[in-house]
């Protein structure tokens, strides 16, 4: 595509969601001698080029996030 | 009656769901992920699996395959419809059925029996069954820790349509869910796998309680 559009796109557990990845994650921190780590949510990093930017929404919204359990944010990254 | 079992890349039970479609005496029908229609099927079994390798989210990228399009429509018209386990959710990630199913909250895959009870028998695939029923069924799965809001919770519980309850959670389930229904009664998904238990010759025949149902009840 000649005039490609990067962007990059946050899939996560909603607020309130349980959430076994981050929690597996935050168990095992202190395990291996991190200390001070609070709550962990695991997400999905999305990146993609695209031509335009309009459909990004839908895209999200129908395919890339469950809207039940995930909430998604987007940038242009280049 | 002619019940069709889907077939996408990735679908692990869709022989054993053949299979006890057989022994229930009725005729199996294999639906291809790409087939356009559902070749005359009365009833549909979505089967078990990791249907596209479980990519994105377990179900997300099945639910757009060719074969749901007349599915949903099916579904929509009161056809019945079972999901079990993958099945369960795709039809879940088609909003076929409310709720969604995340990752055990053990965040270990889980392969056992368990003992669930029939919460229902108004529905097509539960109308065999005695409510208060308690089925020894097998499960196999990462993510079956069903979620839905309180306001569908309790929606689902005012409106009768849990299907099955676990005696014993596995995964960290809402409400013990391991099975509802849609608002129709029509689709009906569920964690355990009844074509795995339908055969003596597999340890138990318990599963043909829920397969046999729907060949009493037809469309409802």
């Amino acid at each position: 595509m000649a005039d490609s559009l990067k962007i990059r796109i946050l899939v996560r557990p909603k607020a309130g969601i349980l959430d076994p990845q981050g929690e597996a994650v935050r168990s095992a921190l202190p395990a291996l001698g991190f200390g001070g780590v609070g709550t962990v949510h695991v997400g999905r990093l999305i990146e993609m080029e695209v031509e335009s930017t309009d459909e990004v929404d839908a895209m999200c919204r129908r395919l890339l996030a469950n809207p039940t359990i995930e909430e998604y944010e987007w940038e242009v990254v280049g | 009656m002619r019940i069709g079992v889907t077939i996408f890349p990735g679908s692990n039970c869709d022989r054993d769901a053949l299979y006890a479609v057989e022994r229930i005496g009725a005729e199996p029908v294999e639906l291809w992920h790409a087939d356009a229609d559902l070749k005359g099927s009365d009833a549909v079994i979505v089967p078990g699996g990791f249907s596209y390798g479980d990519y994105l989210r377990p179900g997300a990228i099945a639910r757009f395959a060719n074969v749901m399009a007349p599915l949903e429509d099916f579904a929509r018209s009161g056809g019945p419809v079972l999901g079990v386990c993958n099945g369960f959710q795709v039809l879940a990630e088609a909003h076929l059925l409310p709720g969604a199913l995340l990752r055990n909250t053990g965040m270990r895959f889980v392969c056992r029996r368990v003992r669930a009870r029939v919460e229902t028998a108004s529905t097509p695939w539960t109308a065999s069954c005695e409510p208060g029923e308690v089925l020894t069924l097998p499960v196999a799965h990462n993510e079956g820790n069903y979620f839905a809001d309180p306001a569908t919770l309790a929606r689902l519980e005012d409106e009768d349509r849990v299907v099955l309850r676990y005696l014993e959670n596995p995964n960290g389930s809402a409400n013990d869910i391991a099975g509802v229904c849609n608002e129709g009664r029509n689709v009906v998904g569920i964690m355990p796998h009844p074509e795995r238990v339908s055969d003596e010759a597999l340890g138990s025949e318990e599963g043909l309680r829920i397969l046999r149902s729907v060949l009493a009840g037809a469309r409802v």
